[in-house]
């Protein structure tokens, strides 16, 4: 069981997550350069947070033409398990592995802090281990995570229950108050139509231990590892 | 030849940028403005004397990268 994180340049969260794998999990765990072509055998595939090239032109843009990536679209397109956190839910979507595009947040200013999101799929390879409809609190920060998309899109996702995460407040409930980025119906993460990429602004990856005060985001991490143990 | 490619939110598509310009533009003053859409200008050089196959490539470069069609629209023109 293996581990990919992908490092672009302006990455800064790969480390996280290749702490959580290994470390915490102790799973094998392997970083991939953007330029890279090989998978590395990896198992599952994670696009970390981070600024990937300064986030010029947009966030996730330029990234998206990485060498790296026509291997992800490949590795995904044959039901690999791919999640893109934060920047690299950014990129998911410009590279169009993933439906929609972000605005800048509707207040214009970058956003960090905790948030509570909840979980609406739990059929995911990423979700599998949460309950469904529970509430999870994880940090945001972002500049960029006012999700949007075509009125259409938007319907099939809510119809087809690939809204994954969806703000909320702390008892669950989805209100405007509790949406820190001006995200379309709330949405907080999606997963793609075959089931396997899933994308979210909120940072599992920076609360998957007791230690740093909030562990709920290592289920992401234990799900993936569950759902290849079954494979 | 030099071209310009606009890219610019689409009509109707959300900008939290530009409303907190016609916000600012107001502040200053400026009352006579309704609304306001921020966007790019991407002034870029090609080889090449057809304007209509350099109108033809920057368009494609708007699709393929410059504007993320999903939320935005472009358009190009020929400068010389």
């Amino acid at each position: 069981m293996k581990f990919g994180i992908v490092v672009f340049p302006g990455s800064n969260c790969d480390e996280d997550c290749h702490h959580v794998a290994k470390d915490l999990l102790g799973c094998e765990a392997d970083y991939i350069w953007h330029h890279d072509t090989e998978l590395k055998s990896a198992d599952v595939i994670i696009l970390p947070g981070g600024f990937a090239y300064g986030d010029y032109l947009r966030a996730g843009a330029l990234a998206r033409f990485s060498p790296v990536m026509e291997s992800v679209a490949k590795f995904a397109a044959q039901g690999g398990p791919v999640l893109g956190i934060c920047n690299g839910f950014q990129v998911l979507l410009e590279a169009g592995l993933l439906p929609g595009a972000m605005h800048i947040n509707r207040g214009l200013r970058y956003v960090c802090r905790d948030i509570h999101m909840k979980v609406e799929n739990v059929a995911t390879p990423f979700t599998s281990l949460y309950e469904k409809g529970s509430v999870v609190k994880m940090p945001v920060g972002h500049m960029e995570g006012n999700y949007t998309a075509p009125p259409e899109v938007l319907d099939a996702l809510e119809r087809e229950g690939r809204v994954v995460f969806r703000y909320c407040d702390a008892e669950g409930r989805v209100t405007d108050e509790a949406n820190p980025n001006g995200a379309a119906r709330g949405i907080a993460g999606i997963v793609n139509e075959l089931g396997n990429v899933v994308g979210l602004m909120p940072h599992p990856d920076r609360c998957a231990e007791s230690l740093l005060g909030n562990d709920q985001g290592l289920k992401m991490f234990q799900s993936a590892v569950a759902a290849l143990a079954t494979r | 030849m030099k071209v310009e490619v606009r890219v610019y939110p689409r009509e109707g598509v959300l900008d939290p940028q530009g409303k907190a310009i016609a916000a600012a533009l107001g502040r200053l003053g400026h009352r006579s403005v309704l609304d306001v859409r921020a966007g790019k200008v991407f002034f870029i050089d090609v080889a090449g004397s057809d304007a209509r196959a350099v109108e033809a490539d920057a368009r494609k470069m708007a699709e393929e990268l410059l504007a993320n069609t999903v939320i935005e629209g472009y358009d190009v023109r020929v400068l010389q």
